[in-house]
């Protein structure tokens, strides 16, 4: 079956100045991936390392200044803006921000259908169903943003991206902004909707917790390449890139007999700056496991199982 | 060390913490959980007598050394804080000047703490820059915040608060903005200060994973009161507050199915002003019934075990 999104060499590059000299900020270079209908892919790093970038990239919200993004088959210009609206829609990470503050939560999730051309009874019918659909009272189309807590926010946030039926739900952060108590809330809410309208979801998070529990497949990102990518049980429970498993052994796990046992590496220093030409392996500065080699050139993503690429000179050596 | 008895905090006559006590021992842990409104932050800010101008300590006090910092005026108070005891913040690049050198900002602490000469200031925040984990510490001390990345600003901030040697280190969401692999660095840090200078560590946090790396006891509070508070391996292996368990439950992890749908709390996180009387966190309960609307008193549960819930017995029912 041919993949819904389709992305091939995927560079987001901007000129800036730095410290008095012209420079290359490569915030996106070279990323490739497919995502299949219904399917929920990952993307986890920190940031800078692009995978918010390429986010936008796919929804043309920002520019790619090399490679090709396929949707439903066709390819994807900067600007194509029919090729995309409405079969993609994003949900990013604070809801306050997304919604206007002066504009009731009916017109918010009624405007896109609007846009393309609903008429307004045909409007007022969808929104009543899609605030049922999201778990919010009728009553609710009349409130402003203001009277809502986060997490109402965020149900309608999620009501008006899904108001045109997308394919595609580019889930940003989506539950970074809340309140502990209430993420399970939305996860449950994201999880249930896609099983019932079957949307394929590029799900950016660095909760990794959350990643493990919904999504199918990851992408670990690292300044602005992929470094690791496969099932999400091949990559938690097999991490194989170093930074994968320095990124998994970093995240305190809520369990503190197990959180005492537990092998945790630290990285030193910080990731570079994404400025300039980098020769060799992104990671390279940082990585407790790096040979000459890596310096020279940088390591191509190589299989290690069916469902699992790895791109580490030491860790894809025969 | 450090003693907080029944503090209260109101904001407009509207009560932010209520009847709130700490103890914190020599080389302790103690983790300060909740959400946000909870009241964590302004318990906090309060022992320094940092909280918003609009906020006033009703009641309560703060026991430190043998003195009452609530009592204290507020020149006696300047000479404890940043010295015996200090304090990090979440946000270390607006806590830090943008228009002074960083090591010029740690050396000032020192400055005003102790008779030093500037050129010793200098050279200690030099050397502290380095304990903190800062590479090339001669030549960062001389930039500006905008030139260092988020997690070295939150080491600067860090190196701040140590160098005058306080016994008491108040740290609040210290690593909630920065990335994983560079909270990593900055917890390990935190646990070898306590280690190697036996520093006392307050840590004020709303992640349950960050609470199970460093604390050695916890107060989890909601509503702006304590609502359980016991060693950590307690807290995890059986929570007795509702609230407690159900926050827990609602985490996903390596245990839990894939894809299956997770526990959740029904409601939202009311503000102060909108808590309910009683116990407060009734209206989101599920074991709530008639006799919640007492409010329940921190009751022994066992040893070092206390949960302000009339139904600690049926809370291992929830999850």
């Amino acid at each position: 079956m041919d993949p819904l999104l389709s992305v091939r060499n995927l560079c987001v590059h901007y000129a800036v100045r730095h410290g008095g000299r012209d420079g290359v900020v490569q915030a996106v270079d070279g990323v490739s991936f497919d995502l299949a209908a219904g399917e929920t892919l990952a993307i986890v790093g920190e940031s800078g390392c692009g995978k918010s970038s390429t986010a936008y990239a796919i929804l043309g919200l920002e520019r790619a200044t090399a490679g090709t993004i396929e949707f439903e088959g066709k390819a994807l210009g900067n600007a194509d803006e029919r090729g995309r609206s409405g079969a993609m829609q994003i949900v990013s990470q604070d809801p306050s921000a997304a919604l206007d503050p002066r504009m009731r939560v009916s017109d918010s999730i009624a405007e896109p259908l609007a846009i393309s051309g609903v008429r307004p009874i045909l409007r007022r019918a969808r929104v009543a169903e899609l605030l049922e659909l999201v778990g919010l009272p009728p009553s609710s189309a009349a409130r402003y943003p203001g009277e809502l807590s986060g997490g109402q926010r965020q149900r309608v946030v999620i009501a008006r991206a899904l108001a045109r039926s997308p394919k595609l739900l580019i889930c940003d952060e989506p539950v970074s902004a809340l309140d502990v108590s209430i993420r399970s809330q939305i996860l449950n809410l994201f999880m249930r909707m896609q099983s019932e309208l079957g949307f394929a979801s590029l799900f950016i998070s660095h909760d990794l917790s959350v990643v493990r529990h919904v999504a199918d497949r990851v992408v670990v990102m690292y300044l602005g390449t992929i470094v690791e990518e496969g099932d999400v049980s091949a990559v938690f429970d097999a991490p194989t890139h170093p930074y994968t498993e320095a990124l998994i052994s970093a995240v305190p796990i809520p369990n503190p007999v197990a959180q005492r046992t537990r092998r945790k590496i630290i990285l030193a220093g910080d990731p570079p700056s994404p400025i300039g030409d980098r020769p060799g392996c992104p990671f390279m500065p940082r990585c407790p496991i790096q040979v000459e080699r890596c310096a020279a050139s940088r390591p191509p993503l190589l299989g290690v199982r069916s469902t699992h690429r790895v791109a580490c000179f030491v860790r894809t050596a025969p | 060390m450090l003693r907080v008895v029944d503090l209260t905090v109101t904001i407009g006559g509207q009560s932010v913490v209520e009847g709130v006590s700490l103890s914190l021992g020599k080389r302790e842990i103690l983790a300060v959980v909740g959400e946000s409104g909870c009241g964590k932050s302004i318990t906090a800010l309060s022992i320094l007598g940092l909280q918003p101008n609009a906020a006033r300590i009703a009641n309560g006090r703060i026991e430190f050394d043998g003195e009452d910092l609530v009592a204290m005026g507020e020149s006696r108070l300047r000479v404890v804080r940043g010295d015996r005891i200090s304090m990090i913040f979440q946000e270390p690049v607006i806590s830090l000047n943008p228009l002074m050198p960083v090591g010029v900002q740690v050396a000032e602490v020192l400055r005003v703490h102790r008779d030093v000469s500037s050129r010793e200031a200098a050279r200690e925040a030099v050397e502290m820059l380095r304990l903190v984990g800062i590479a090339d510490p001669e030549r960062r001390a001389g930039q500006f915040p905008f030139e260092l990345s988020g997690g070295m600003c939150q080491r600067i901030m860090i190196a701040a608060a140590l160098i005058a040697r306080p016994a008491v280190l108040i740290a609040d969401e210290p690593t909630t903005a920065l990335d994983v692999t560079i909270q990593a660095q900055i917890l390990h840090l935190l646990q070898r200060l306590r280690d190697e200078a036996g520093t006392t560590i307050l840590l004020i946090t709303h992640d349950m994973g960050v609470v199970a790396e460093m604390a050695d006891r916890v107060a989890v509070m909601y509503g702006g009161r304590i609502v359980e508070t016991a060693s950590v391996d307690a807290i995890f292996a059986a929570p007795a507050h509702p609230y407690t368990r159900l926050l827990l439950a609602t985490l996903p992890g390596v245990t839990t199915i894939r894809r299956a749908p997770l526990r959740t709390i029904a409601g939202n996180v009311p503000g102060s002003g909108e808590w309910p009387d009683g116990c407060r966190f009734r209206t989101r309960c599920p074991l709530a019934d008639g006799l919640c609307r007492e409010t329940p008193l921190l009751t022994r549960v066992s040893a070092a075990h206390r949960a302000a819930c009339w139904h600690t017995d049926r809370a291992a029912a929830l999850a």
